[in-house]
């Protein structure tokens, strides 16, 4: 990595004053941000170290729902006694996530910025990326995809996002909260991260100057019970080859409200609408009937050459998470 | 004082955890320069040119070399070298990754980013990286200058008598030897003599293929190596960043260290190559064997001629009159693969093992009594007896410790809430390599004994073990032994690959404290006197003498390691995802040194073999002819949560044939065996027969 230089906010004025410079990177736990100074993905002149801004690190909890600030360690969130109890499917997706080094380490904002590992954006050396080198083309469209996306890609770009938290988030209606030099704004997390598109380069719908302040999760009667579970080869310290969050209100054997979020087959995390509306009412005991449901999202699949397992993968997985939200692990 | 078969703590252990422990990173010479390969993009053609303006006016950036201004290097066979193809002689680009420029500069970072910044403008080629592709290019060449086809018997005609025949094509990926620690070397001139401090596997043979390369002699050359962090056979031949330190140290004036990237380690020094083996086996309706054929398609590359022997344990494992073993290999603009552990049977014992797993449900018989049923004290193919074999007690010990049932409930039928459950076995053999070796052993008044050969420590407990054997012989604790190793300057020792470091290395260090007692005898020792009060009631310092041990040239006996492994697997019945629940390995090595270490060595060989059975892939993109994911983020292996109750025993023997430690080898023999056992285990609990490895979800989910 080229030499940078890095200024220590202590105040969020500070901190957005210093990341509206030219060249100026925020930087929080670093567990992301070192990856790509050190693969050159990145070369900013000024890193702005925001670890030592008051209140960004908070984690509160009432009745209407739950606040995380941006700077709340992943472990800590995890760990969170009202987290675990009201919404079981941050905490579990957290611990699914990383290791217990990089969660100790890594922000809640920083999370939702992770960019994409597809091997060739992460590569040693730049290999035609359009999101490593704007206009460089896909070379995973034609490549190695077996990792690549089912839902929402387009030839610019078939890659997934890898936070697991994300998704998690996305299944629960969270929003995040947008702090800037003009003030604050709030956007649904479903909307915060951005399909592939060669208008943009932008991975969210953060702007130049702007930061996470915090995350915000109604709280329900689906958020209790919520659940993620993750399917990966290597049992742990892996990205999803797909995921699920869901949550939903459990009827005396009643699917009501579902959500279904996926992860890994997608460029964010993937509502599955289709599914959820298909699922209302129906029996958790009914397999056929979850499958059937579950099924309906599937059909916009689009298949590369290596990732067609990723639909029957994820149908079952979709199938597997409700089960074990409506008790039947 | 027994300290043989002694389980001992790790002499070094210590060092390695609290950090004192030097590895050649941490060591740092005055003037200190730091070079940085700059690898070719391409996969084959030519450079045309290398602008590095922009790099030589970066901070701290010394000078850059390319293969214009690079020293001539005399050219070198392969072994020693792990490339024929030597580094900047001209401007042939073979595979990516290959050098192309060297920056130096005064700090590692600075060469690092200045290596950005240098330009390669080429002509590019055609190239072939796509092993799968291409097999039908396969070509017939010599393996390690031995002929690639060997037979005994007829087994053309035998394999028509079979009253049963299975034949099947197995699979397994190129994989990464990954070690924790990135090859280092830093190189040093002092006038004509030349000093490296080389993380390798071997200190002599870097000192005579450095010398031979550079034109230099032998005893101009000094190669020094404390720790390695792990090999697993990446350094155990001689690469290009280690000619480049020395030449351009050398060029340069200054000290000059070249640390590989993690990225660079992919294409720096070798990889286990794909394979595509076809198993043929015949038998007779109660389980023999009448013919076997093994043939085995490598991949390989244009920069090497590296054929990977994976059929020649198929040869002598049962009891088979009539066998036939060929190799080819498809080369490709790829650097030349290199053993890994476990190289030869590690490969093709996966396809042996799993073509008997199908042969015994073919026959209806439990897999353990077809192996059994065909078990030998004979290497058919080398017509000569087995020197100790206790497999058969591996067999049974293994199955009584996992619990083997006398009848395999059919596949598919065992569970375990949402995961299907499921048994599998395999033998292991590895053969018995050894190298001739020599070692001193000297006596102090302060009662210390030093032991030094110039072998090396990659991990396995060289250290401990050969502080064992001089205790055993001294009949002094193991704690007052100083093991001073990895060092040209020492008696000439061997290289520590194919599992034969204990064996030889110890015989050595064993005659030479067997030749320092008769010295002590010679000088006036009466019997039960220490070794210090006799040196010093005769005034002497201290009191040495050599030994040397060189194998015979052709022993009588076939030398081989076994075992048995079996394994449990669990696949999830709907998300597909194999994992390994329990594993029970018992080992026959001959005797057992420091059955702790051992016991590391095996458990850390069998995570290995589930790596290869179930992670380990390093996929290529053929467009780009690249290694894809160069890191371990892409490239995965077992971590912890992938890793369950491993239980390791050793049947305890004294092989007097293979040395005068009764020793045989395990470093490579734990990683045979659990491949095959594994896969055998996910066919017994899913009903699928994977015949690719790593078995993965798109295996059972109808997409391979």
């Amino acid at each position: 990595m080229g030499p940078f230089a890095i200024a220590r906010s202590s105040s969020l004025d500070d901190a957005l004053e210093a990341t509206a410079q030219p060249g100026a990177m925020l930087i929080a736990g670093g567990t992301e941000v070192l990856n790509w100074l050190k693969e050159g993905i990145v070369a900013p002149s000024l890193l702005v170290d925001i670890n030592a801004v008051p209140g960004l690190a908070d984690v509160q909890a009432d009745a209407s729902g739950l606040r995380i600030g941006a700077l709340a360690r992943m472990s800590d969130v995890a760990a969170h006694e009202l987290v675990q109890r009201d919404y079981p499917a941050i905490s579990q997706a957290l611990l699914k996530s990383a290791s217990p080094q990089i969660r100790n380490m890594a922000s809640m904002g920083g999370n939702l910025l992770q960019r994409t590992r597809c091997a060739y954006f992460r590569a040693d050396t730049p290999l035609p990326c359009n999101k490593r080198v704007g206009g460089t083309g896909c070379s995973a469209r034609l490549g190695e995809d077996r990792a690549a996306a089912i839902f929402g890609w387009t030839d610019h770009c078939i890659a997934t996002h890898p936070s697991d938290v994300a998704v998690a988030f996305a299944g629960l209606d969270a929003s995040v909260e947008l702090l800037s030099a003009q003030g604050v704004r709030t956007v649904a997390l479903d909307g915060f991260h951005l399909v592939p598109d060669r208008a943009h380069a932008s991975e969210t719908v953060l702007q130049p100057g702007e930061m996470i302040r915090a995350i915000h999760v109604p709280a329900s009667a689906a958020a209790r019970n919520s659940c993620y579970l993750k399917v990966r080869e290597r049992a742990s310290y892996e990205f999803a080859l797909v995921s699920v969050a869901t949550a939903f209100e459990n009827d005396a054997g009643t699917i009501r409200g579902a959500r279904l979020a996926m992860g890994g087959v997608a460029h964010k995390p993937w509502r599955l609408r289709a599914a959820e509306a298909a699922l209302e009412g129906t029996s958790i005991a009914d397999d056929a009937a979850l499958r059937r449901a579950i099924e309906q999202s599937f059909a916009e699949a689009r298949l590369g050459r290596h990732n067609r397992f990723k639909v029957e993968l994820g149908i079952r997985a979709a199938v597997r998470a409700v089960q074990i939200a409506g008790g039947r692990a | 004082m027994s300290a043989i078969g002694v389980a001992t703590n790790r002499v070094e252990g210590r060092a390695k955890v609290t950090g004192a422990a030097r590895y050649t990173g941490d060591i740092v010479a005055e003037g200190l320069v730091h070079g940085f390969i700059v690898g070719s993009t391409i996969a084959s053609g030519r450079v045309l040119d290398i602008d590095f303006s922009r790099a030589r006016e970066a901070g701290g950036v010394l000078r850059v070399f390319t293969h214009l201004d690079m020293p001539r290097l005399r050219s070198l066979a392969s072994p020693p070298a792990g490339d024929t193809h030597l580094p900047m002689q001209d401007d042939r680009v073979l595979y990516e990754g290959q050098p192309v420029a060297v920056v130096v500069s005064e700090t590692f970072e600075q060469a690092r980013e200045a290596a950005r910044l240098v330009e390669v403008t080429y002509d590019r080629s055609d190239f072939l990286t796509d092993f799968a592709g291409n097999l039908s290019r396969a070509e017939h060449r010599p393996l390690y200058g031995m002929p690639p086809d060997t037979q005994h018997g007829d087994p053309d005609t035998f394999m028509q008598r079979g009253d049963v025949v299975v034949g099947a094509t197995y699979a397994t990926a190129d994989r990464h030897h990954v070690p924790m620690e990135p090859s280092v070397t830093m190189a040093m001139w002092h006038g004509e003599r030349l000093i490296l401090r080389d993380a390798v596997q071997g200190v002599m043979l870097t000192r005579n293929t450095v010398a031979q390369a550079l034109g230099i002699e032998p005893s101009q050359v000094e190669v020094q190596c404390e720790f390695v962090g792990g090999a697993f056979g990446c350094t155990g031949f001689i690469w290009s960043h280690q000619l480049l330190a020395a030449a351009l140290s050398r060029e340069i004036g200054r000290p000059l260290r070249l640390t590989l990237t993690r990225a660079q380690t992919f294409t720096a020094h070798g990889y286990q190559p794909a394979s595509v083996q076809t198993v043929r086996l015949a038998a007779t309706q109660d389980g023999a064997l009448l013919a076997t054929r093994h043939d085995s398609l490598l991949a390989g590359s244009v920069a090497g001629g590296h054929v990977e022997p994976v059929g020649w344990g198929t040869r002598s494992v049962y009891a088979c009159d009539n066998a036939a073993v060929t190799h080819r290999v498809v080369r490709l603009n790829k650097g030349n693969p290199t053993p890994m552990r476990s190289p030869i049977e590690g490969i093709g014992m996966v396809a042996t093992e799993i073509a008997m797993d199908e042969l015994a449900f073919e026959l209806g018989m439990n897999p353990l009594e077809l192996r059994l049923r065909n078990y030998t004290d004979t290497d058919l193919a080398h017509n000569r007896p087995f020197s100790l074999k206790r497999l058969r007690e591996c067999y049974s010990e293994g199955a009584r410790l996992f619990g083997w049932p006398q009848t395999l409930p059919p596949p598919a039928t065992l569970q375990d809430g949402r995961e299907l459950v499921g048994y599998g076995m395999a033998t292991a053999i590895f053969q018995t390599f050894r190298s001739e070796a020599s070692a001193r052993v000297t006596a102090l008044q302060s009662g210390r004994i030093r032991v030094e050969t110039g072998t090396q420590e990659i991990g396995g407990g060289t250290y401990t073990v050969l502080a064992q054997v001089a205790a055993e012989v001294l009949d002094v604790p193991v704690a007052n032994v100083d093991v001073v190793i990895g060092d040209t300057r020492l008696p000439e020792g061997p290289i520590s690959a194919g599992s034969r470091v204990t064996l030889s290395a110890g015989s050595a260090v064993q005659a030479a404290a067997r030749n320092l007692l008769t010295r002590f005898g010679e000088v006036g020792r009466p019997n039960g006197e220490s070794l210090a009060a006799a040196l010093q009631r005769l005034n002497l310092d201290e009191l040495s003498a050599d030994g040397r041990w060189q194998p015979e040239q052709e022993s009588r006996f076939s030398l081989y390691s076994f075992g048995a492994v079996y394994a449990e697997v669990g696949v999830d019945k709907d998300l597909a995802i194999p994992r390994v629940r329990r594993v029970v390995g018992v080992y026959d090595a001959g005797k057992i040194i420091n059955p702790k270490a051992a016991r590391g060595q095996m458990t850390g060989g069998i995570i290995w073999g589930i790596g290869q059975a179930l992670l380990e892939k390093s996929e290529m993109d053929h467009t780009l002819g690249r290694f894809l994911s160069k890191n371990l983020a892409g490239y995965l292996v077992p971590v912890n949560a992938d890793v369950p109750d491993i239980e390791v025993q050793f049947i305890d023997g004294f092989d007097a044939e293979a040395g005068p430690l009764g020793a045989r080898g395990i470093g490579e023999l734990g990683g045979i065996g659990i491949g095959a056992a594994i896969a055998n285990a996910v066919f017994h609990a899913s009903g699928r027969r994977v015949r690719s490895l790593p078995i993965l979800p798109e295996h059972f989910l109808g997409q391979t």
